[in-house]
Formats: C-alpha cells, structure tokens, sequence
C-alpha cells in the first residue's frame, strides 16, 4: 500500500492558502444533496458539525453522552494556543510552529503543523465571536499566558475552563445549527461499526443507548471525531466514557492506524490513593508556571514538606533544565518526576508522588493573585485530597492523558479509506511523538472549523451525491454482525465484572507500555495480553440484556476492542526502537537519561494495517520529509 | 466505613419504582462517592444482581453529566460539589444515604438515577447562542470588553447544566439555568444583537418544556455545584421584560 499524504506542493508557508484556492466548489444549491455524518460532539465534532450544517450539508451528529455539550474536550482547563502575538514577546505563526514540531520530537508532518499555527488566529476570532468569555486585562483587550514547552504567552484561557467554554462556543453553534434543522442529533447513542460500500465510507451502526434498538445510519461520507484512547491504561485523566471503540471499528475495516504508541503522560495529575480509584484528575499545567517541583534530596526523608529546609530540597527540574525549568514539556517532566521516584524520593503514601510548592509564588505575587489565577483548581485538589495547597504543597504524579496517535490521514484529515474523514484527537495529525500543552483544543477546533469544511468540498466535487439505502444488503451485514456481538457478550455470563479485565489491563499497559517501555516488557505484554483477551471472552459477566440501557453492556463493548487495540500499541512500541517525545524505550538515552531519536530508520510515521485479531498487523511507513526545519536533538536545558 | 444505601430502582420510564436498601462495607473516607457507588456495583453483579444506573463522565466536576439527590439534597451535603466531586469522608461510619435521581417533571427517569435532560438543550436550541458563522469574524483583540464585564459573563458561563437547580426547586423551574445563559450572552457585546429575542424566546422555551416558575427560594443556588448566583435571575427578568417593553 503506498500511502500518499497529499501535501500541496509550494513552499510551506504558502501551502494551505493554495491548496485552499485549488480545492473545487460545491454549488449551494448541490449542497444539500450531500450528506454528512459526524460521530462525536467535542471541539473537532461539534465544530465541524456545526460549520457544515452552515455551509448547507446536511448533517446527522451522533453522541454517546445524554447531550453534546457533554464531551470530554470539556475538562480541558488551561488554555489554546494561538501566534496572535499580542503580548508583543517575539511569537510568529512560524515559532509556533517550530515549538509544535520541536515538541512533537521531529514526528509530524511539517505541513500539517505549519496549518495549524497558521489557522490558530482565526480559531480565537471565531471564539471570540461567539462569546467564549476569554479572560481580558484591565484594557479590556485579550489577556494570555505561557505554557509548556514554549517561551512566548501565547495562551488564552477562560480561567481553568478554557475546554468548557471552547467546547460550549461550539455546542452554542450546533444548537443553533439544531434548531435550524441544518443537523439532526442523536445523543445516547454509540457507534459500533463503520460501513463500507464498495471501499467508500458510507454509514455506520449504531446502538441507541436507552432502547437497545441497534441501526444504521447512511451518508455520503463519515466524519469521526471521537477522541483519544487514553483508557486503554484504565486510569487516566480522560472521562470514563473515552474509549476507541469507533475509530477500532474503523481499523477493522481497513483503516490504518498510526503511531498508536504515542501516547501523553501528563505530568500533573493528583496522585493515586487506593484501589478504589475510578480516574486520574488533572491539575492544569498552567500550575507550573507559578508552582516549582521539588523533591526532598535525601531518600526517605519523611518529614512535612514545610520542614524540610531549602537546602535540603531537590527543585528537579529546574536543576536539570535550567532554560525551561518547571515548564520543560510534559514528556520530559513526567520522566524526570518517575526517576526521582524510582530512585526513592517521592513523597505521599505509596512514594509515588512530587510536590508542586507555591510558596514561593505566594511570597512574591500575594495571596489574593494566585487565587485568582488558581482558585478552582486549589478547591478541586482540596475536594479530593482534603488537604489545602495554599499551606501545604500539593503533591502531583503523572498519569495518562492525551494520545497523539490515531487513524492516519492525509493533509486533507481523510483516512485511507475515501470518505472517512477522523478529526481531533481521534487522528495523528499534528502532534507527533508528544503534543505541547493548549494545543489539544487548538487542533481539534482547527480541524473542525477551518480544514475539514474545506477538504471535504474537494472530495465531494468528485463524487455525485451518492447516499445509499440502509437497506442496502451490507448494512443488513454489518448490522448482523454487531447484533452478534452484542448477544455474545451477554451470553458469557462468567464470573469476572467489566472493571476487573479493564483494571487487568490497564495495570499491564502502564507498567509495561507506559512512562517508559522495554524491548523484554513488551514482548512479556504481547504474550500476555491475547490470553488476556481470550480469558475476557469466556469469564466476563454482563448481567441484563440488550435491549435496555444497560451500562455494564456499553463498558464491555468498549473494554473488548481496548483487548485487541492494546496489543496494537505494544506492537507499535516495540517496533519502534528508538525513544522519540512520549514514547521512551529505555534502551536509547543519552548519557543524561534523555529520548534520543534514531532518524536515520524511524524518520517515519507507522501505519498499520489489520490482519485479523490475534494475526500481526502490517506496519506501512510515511515517511517524514522536514525541508524547512533542521532535525535536532531536542534540548530544553 | 460501613454504610446503609437506600437507593431509587426504577427499570425504565414506564414502570413503578421504589427505595432498595444496600450495604456498603469498607468503604474508604477517600472514595469519591460515585466510586463508592462502583464499589457497591461490582458487589451486586457478583451476586447476580442488577447494577444501580448512574450517569456520569469526566468525574472532575465539569461535564455536567452526574446527579444525584443525597439525603434529600442536590448533589449531596457539601456545598459547591458536584456528585463525583464528594468524598466519603463527609460522611459518617455507619450513616443511612438516601439516593435518588433528580426529580422533576420536565426530567422524565430514564432509568434507577438516570434521567432525561434534554429539555435543557432545547432551551438552549432556542436561542442559547451567538449567531456567527464560522470564518469572516473580526480580530479578537477589535472588540474590548471590559474586565469586569468578562468576569461577570464568565461567572454566568461557568453553568455546568446538571440539573441540580431544577431537582432542587420545589416548582421545578429551570430559572438559574436559563438565566445563567442568557445572562453570559446578554452581558458581552458580541451578543447584544440578538440581546431581545435570545431572552424571549430561551423564557418561552422554559415554559414550554414545562419547567415550573421562580419564587425566588434560593434553593438553586444553595445546591448549585458552580455557586451560579441568584442575581443572573434578576437580570434576566430585567432583559425580559426590557425585551418585552421593545417589542410593543
């Protein structure tokens, strides 16, 4: 299979105008006559659904959750990145988007990066616009602030509710779109299969959560914007119901997936307590910009935080990355947090934890300004820990977070196969082998507002509006297919719940495929995790049946494709020999414990390609082209 | 901690429900609540028994989706807390919990303690937004707005939409929601065009729904999990019936 990614010719700054004016126009009037699916409802889904209602598609949006305003692009707190350069510090659309290659470790697409920082202007425009409250200076002009892995404040926030507010600016709009009768939404409702027509995208199944009633829906072309699959670890800071259930699915049905062992660790999350934990909760990084992380220096030095003397303190990262400092970029931060641990020196029950001090910060700036900086974030952590970091340090470690792997598509976000569009989080795009913080929302509104209406038009104007029946014989299929499943995972009736296989998992993901991976442990979690699978097959316990809303029903669909999906990601892993960004084999370090990259052999982006569960997929490389930036090892020292 | 459930079982919209007593045993004080309920749920499924249905999501006091009544409040005991965001140890070893599923007519029971909401996207489908299309918007920084104003509208805008308020009024209105919205759109600049018609026709929709009217109890904002204030109510009332006074 050759994988052509579509890059426009011309130089890269020129590219996406270009490419914009070469794109074929729809008549509004033809418009209408084509049909769009969107499965999904967050910034990348509710974005895109919207602006192609407004541009006279017609549209049906779906969502598992009991109302589009409730996607887990919601949660996100700290900001979106955009090269405004408002604050006058040196930013361009070209260092955001050398920040954003730098920081994805040399393992993304130039063009698609350089798109993104170029369109990150309008995305806060747009916003704007809509009314996305944005905090303000006293000017009553746009206030920002900075970020990991960047030194220009090109951040903009909502307080720690930037995701919610981006994310209600979006739904605002597909409400509006709603009304309208330009989109026909279906929430409670999961995708469980993608059709295919002749090699085209032509539809999905899926289940209405309440009724149980499994159907099929018909387009002409599919827009999946499901987000990550952070779950795969069973903790993480994403939402319970994050699974990567409809972009698997997708895979199964020839979708390549890329770079799937990309996976973000996020460095600031509150640590685990117990057994009994259901998520990790993140504390925004925007913490560190005010907060420093230390350790004690000694081992078991178990004293308060407050006794133990300056001297006597390890501040980690500023030691170690004296240029960046508490803001190195998250993949080196959670390592440098899992070191000290290792070696002894976290703090809290079980040592598995940092602190994160703002008294300094208290000291200098007063009180009253980190409340009003942090506030919400400081309840939060005192609502979970029962402990109040305005006195005492709060303690973070790192957990699962974001993953910048995903179905691969080309430069116009379609996947390989043709009318499959994946946007957000859901695809590989733009982050590489680590994304930068605030830049999760900028893509996914990106890709929904600016680039997927356009790219699509193209599409379109090749085709005729070709929709076909549901009652074609491959739905019928395809709907059989799903019903089987469904059944046979209520046919089980072992004596192992949902949770406890998830649980099994994750614990293996994280050990042996998390923070950092192993030649040996991956080759152990790629032995395991089939028996694993075929244990789920013929233990699990799914009470109730089918057609009712049956949540432990919906876990156990979602657990079964993490089962099969995992061993993609350790595969992938373990194919890829070399540390780049995230993904950090232990066997390639430089003599001070940093990722080092080998571009020589893994200069490309893994593809893979299904085979059949328990068969070994086939890995298609891209490879990765960079004629404007000089690969370098990266350094934030 | 040992603890005694009394929780709503309802199978679906149509059929009776009625209280279930459970125990929950060894619970620790730092259990968030709904993990203590996950806990009592594995428990029941390893005896054959029907889970206990919930909505929830992100678990981090933000999406909006959890809900529950406890011990006869809104998202339980603590103030400015959403379910997921309580933990156990405000409660006490040995304490009876009564849980129910918001109750309110415009939130027909779907299922245990899960309930329909979507009355509130109708509302919002109403006028709950600023018309821009997508492209062809100003430069952000062309329109100023004022840091108190911004604070304010993000105060309103912060409304996570679970429903407490609604469960907690004894009319059932949707007040501090609607008002919340309206009052984050109203107080910009980017919405004063469609200031009017945004309130008239958010009011109307409420109504339609079935949504009960404000006497101005406070209970909303006693259980609100985002602290939204009662004062958005009276500015909405001030827009609507200004709006009203416009359109003679």
């Amino acid at each position: 299979m050759k994988l052509d990614a579509k890059i426009p010719s011309g130089p890269l700054a020129q590219k996406w105008s270009k490419h914009r004016h070469d794109i074929k126009l729809i008549n509004p009037a033809n418009k209408r006559k084509f049909d769009v699916i969107v499965v999904g409802s967050g910034l990348a889904g509710g974005s895109a659904a919207a602006t192609l209602s407004e541009l006279g598609y017609k549209v049906e949006c779906f969502c598992f959750q009991d109302s589009p305003r409730r996607a887990h692009s919601i949660a996100a707190q700290g900001g979106i990145n955009a090269a405004k350069n408002y604050q006058n510090d040196g930013d361009s659309v070209y260092r955001l988007f050398y920040d954003t290659i730098k920081g994805g470790d040399f393992r993304s697409r130039e063009a698609n990066v350089y798109r993104l920082a170029e369109v990150s202007v309008n995305i806060i425009d747009q916003c704007v616009a809509q009314g996305v409250p944005f905090a303000r200076e006293y000017s009553g002009y746009l206030a920002n602030r900075s970020f990991g892995g960047a030194q220009v404040s090109r951040t903009f926030y909502a307080r720690g509710q930037t995701g919610q507010q981006l994310l209600l600016g979006a739904y605002q709009a597909l409400a509006k779109q709603i009304e309208a009768g330009g989109v026909k939404m279906y929430p409670r409702t999961e995708m469980l299969d993608l059709v295919l027509i002749n090699g085209q995208a032509k539809g999905i199944v899926v289940r209405d959560l309440v009724t149980g009633e499994i159907s099929s829906h018909a387009a002409d072309a599919v827009v999946l914007a499901t987000g990550g699959y952070g779950n795969v670890f069973f903790l993480s800071t994403n939402a319970k119901g994050c699974n990567v259930t409809a972009i698997w699915r997708a895979y199964k049905r020839g979708a390549l997936m890329a770079n799937p062992c990309f996976t973000q660790i996020h460095p600031t999350c509150i640590p685990v307590t117990g057994e009994h934990q259901s998520k990790l909760t993140l504390m925004s990084e925007s913490l560190r910009n005010d907060g420093r992380v230390w350790v004690p220096k000694t081992k078991g030095d178990n004293r308060p935080p407050n006794e133990i003397p300056k001297e006597e303190r390890d501040y980690f990262l500023e030691r170690k990355y004296p240029a960046y400092g508490n803001l190195a970029p998250r993949d080196i931060s959670s390592r440098a947090a899992k070191e000290v641990c290792d070696e002894g020196r976290g703090v809290g029950p079980g040592g598995r934890g940092v602190y994160l001090d703002f008294a300094d910060a208290i000291e200098r700036l007063g009180l009253n300004v980190i409340r009003e900086r942090y506030g919400n974030l400081f309840e939060m952590y005192e609502r979970i820990t029962g402990e109040d970091a305005y006195k005492i340090p709060m303690r973070i470690y790192p957990a699962s977070h974001y993953t910048m792997g995903g179905l691969w598509v080309d430069y116009n976000l379609m996947s390989n196969i043709p009318g499959l569009y994946v946007i957000g989080e859901a695809n590989f795009s733009d982050h590489g082998a680590n994304r930068l913080g605030a830049s999760a929302l900028m893509q996914g509104l990106a890709d929904g507002y600016f680039i997927l209406p356009y790219t699509i038009g193209d599409y379109f104007a090749a085709e005729r509006p070709a929709k076909p029946s549901v009652d074609d014989p491959e739905f019928k299929k395809v709907e059989s297919e799903v019903a089987e499943r469904t059944k046979k995972l209520l046919s089980i009736r072992g004596r192992r719940t949902v949770t406890e296989f998830h649980r099994e998992l994750g614990k293996l993901m994280w050990d042996k495929c998390g923070m950092a991976r192993n030649e040996a442990g991956l080759k152990e979690a790629l032995d395991t995790i089939p028996a694993m699978r075929r244990e789920f097959w013929e233990d699990l316990n799914v009470l109730g049946d089918g057609n009712e809303l049956n949540q432990s029903l919906e876990y156990a669909g979602r657990v079964a494709d993490f089962m099969e999906f995992a061993e993609l990601v350790v595969y992938d892993a373990l194919t890829r020999d070399e540390s780049s960004g995230a993904h950090f084999r232990e066997e390639h370090q430089t003599p001070d414990g940093e990722a080092r990259r080998d571009d020589e052999r893994f200069s490309y982006v893994s593809a893979w390609e299904y085979q059949g569960v328990d068969q070994r997929p086939i890995l298609h490389k891209e490879p990765l082209v960079y004629e404007e930036v000089h690969l370098a090892q990266r350094s934030y020292k | 901690m040992n603890l005694t459930l009394r929780v709503w079982r309802q199978k679906n919209s149509t059929s009776q429900g009625t209280f279930i007593e459970y125990e929950a045993d060894d619970i620790s004080p730092d259990t968030s609540f709904l993990e203590m309920l996950d806990i009592v749920n594995e428990g029941l499924i390893k005896r054959g028994e029907d889970p206990v249905a919930f909505d929830h999501d992100c678990r981090e006091g933000i999406c909006g989706t959890c809900g529950m009544v406890i011990n006869g409040i809104a998202h339980g005991p603590l103030g400015a807390t959403t379910t997921c965001q309580l933990h156990m140890r405000h409660f006490k070893d040995g304490q009876l919990i009564t849980i129910e599923p918001w109750r309110a007519r415009p939130f027909p029971v779907i299922k245990d303690l899960v309930v329909d909401r979507s009355a509130f996207d109708r509302v919002i489908q109403a006028g709950g937004y600023i018309s821009a299309r997508t492209g062809g918007t100003p430069d952000g920084n062309t329109i100023q707005i004022s840091k108190p104003d911004a604070d304010l509208a993000m105060d309103a805008a912060a409304c996570i939409g679970c429903g407490a308020c609604v469960a907690a009024c004894k009319n059932a209105s949707a007040m501090l929601f609607v008002a919340a919205k309206v009052s984050h759109l109203n107080i910009l600049p980017q919405g004063k065009p469609e200031k009017d018609r945004r309130v008239v026709n958010m009011v109307r929709a409420m109504d339609e729904e079935g949504f009960g009217n404000c006497t101005v109890m406070g209970s909303c904002e006693a259980v609100c999990p985002k602290e939204i204030s009662l004062d958005f109510i009276s500015r909405m009332n001030r827009d609507y019936l200004g709006a009203l006074w416009r359109s003679r």
